[in-house]
């Protein structure tokens, strides 16, 4: 249940990009999915092949950028990615502090089919 | 004749964005209502709605209201109403939290009638009820012993996001090896600011601290992040 409404707010977003751009469909949708916004990409996979139909996202591929959670070290000022059941940065070992590095949940762009002005008579 | 050519648009927009305008919608209505809003986060069996029993107790002079959220039944609701405190209940049906299109529409039920601080229960559930805002001042993480103490380690963003912790069931501390030095280390790592207190529901323990806390909070007493 927890991908369904995200799912349809990516075809929302998607939707609507590519009718500001007269376009017939959409081909392609890239997202990027930051490890701590806890969502998951087969699912969102799952849910988008069904709630695309019918509309301009059908058939559309997905294509994932995950990223991973990082952490900011106070005292090298460095950012890592920390180890399970620790906070600790690797270089000095004092505990560094949350980022937003890792918490993106954004449609980065989309390609679209068919443009209206492109079409031309042979 | 169409000429298929596949062309490249720039969208980079938020999949929260609609969610975020409309809990920014209910946050004004309720700020000019002079209604301050708790999310109350925490996972199922936490103690969420015995904490807020003995927080809205420990308050008796401010009006109290409260939003329950739960995938099936209304048992919460049931003892809350039992106990004079005006509640309203929200069912989601399979969904894990509340989001803001869903907290706006139930809010139409509950008339706010005079200002106070309207507690919203969430699901049960220490993932994604940290990622939706849902038009609050404040998230409020319930939290027990019982859990483990690794639990900052393993769901930070629950951590990280609260303004305010409840450490329940401190009473079975002993019983469940809980590493308080270990759960505290993970708390400071991931929120300097948040107030943390540690309270038994079935004494009563802790709760007058934390209710003044919030009531400090409420009434302006204490800085408040203002909404994003």
């Amino acid at each position: 249940m927890h991908e369904y409404p995200v799912t349809e707010q990516i075809i929302k977003i998607a939707s609507e990009a590519a009718r500001e751009h007269d376009a017939a469909r959409v081909s392609l949708i890239r997202l990027v999915v930051g490890e701590q916004s806890g969502f998951v990409g087969d699912s969102i996979q799952m849910y988008f092949d069904i709630l695309a139909v019918g509309t301009l996202c059908q058939g559309a591929a997905l294509e994932m950028e995950y990223v991973k959670a990082q952490w900011i070290c106070p005292g090298c000022d460095c950012y890592y990615v920390r180890e399970p059941l620790s906070f600790a940065c690797p270089q000095c070992g004092q505990d560094g502090l949350p980022s937003e590095v890792g918490k993106e949940f954004y449609v980065k762009d989309i390609e679209i089919e068919g443009r209206k002005d492109d079409e031309s008579v042979c | 004749m169409m000429k298929v050519s596949a062309e490249r648009i720039d969208v980079t927009q938020s999949i929260y964005d609609e969610n975020d305008r409309i809990a920014a919608e209910t946050w004004k209505v309720l700020d000019e209502k002079c209604i301050f809003t708790v999310n109350v986060m925490g996972a199922p069996g936490a103690g969420k709605t015995s904490s807020l029993i003995h927080l809205i107790q420990n308050m008796p002079q401010t009006r109290s209201y409260v939003l329950e959220g739960d995938i099936e039944s209304d048992i919460d609701t049931v003892k809350m109403k039992g106990l004079g405190i005006e509640t309203l209940q929200i069912n989601t049906y399979g969904a894990c939290h509340l989001d803001a299109p869903t907290v706006q529409k139930a809010l139409e039920g509950l008339p706010l009638s005079e200002p106070g601080i309207l507690f919203i229960e969430n699901i049960g559930n220490l993932v994604c009820p940290a990622e939706f805002m849902i038009g609050e001042h404040i998230k409020l993480l319930v939290c027990s012993v019982a859990e483990g103490s690794d639990k900052p380690y393993k769901y930070p963003l629950a951590f990280e996001k609260a303004d305010m912790i409840l450490l329940t069931k401190i009473d079975l501390k002993a019983y469940v090896d809980f590493d308080e030095a270990f759960f505290f280390k993970g708390v400071q790592a991931l929120n300097k600011d948040a107030a943390v207190f540690e309270v038994n529901a079935k004494t009563g323990e802790g709760f007058d601290g934390a209710a003044k806390y919030l009531e400090n909070l409420a009434s302006g007493g204490t800085e408040v992040k203002t909404y994003p």
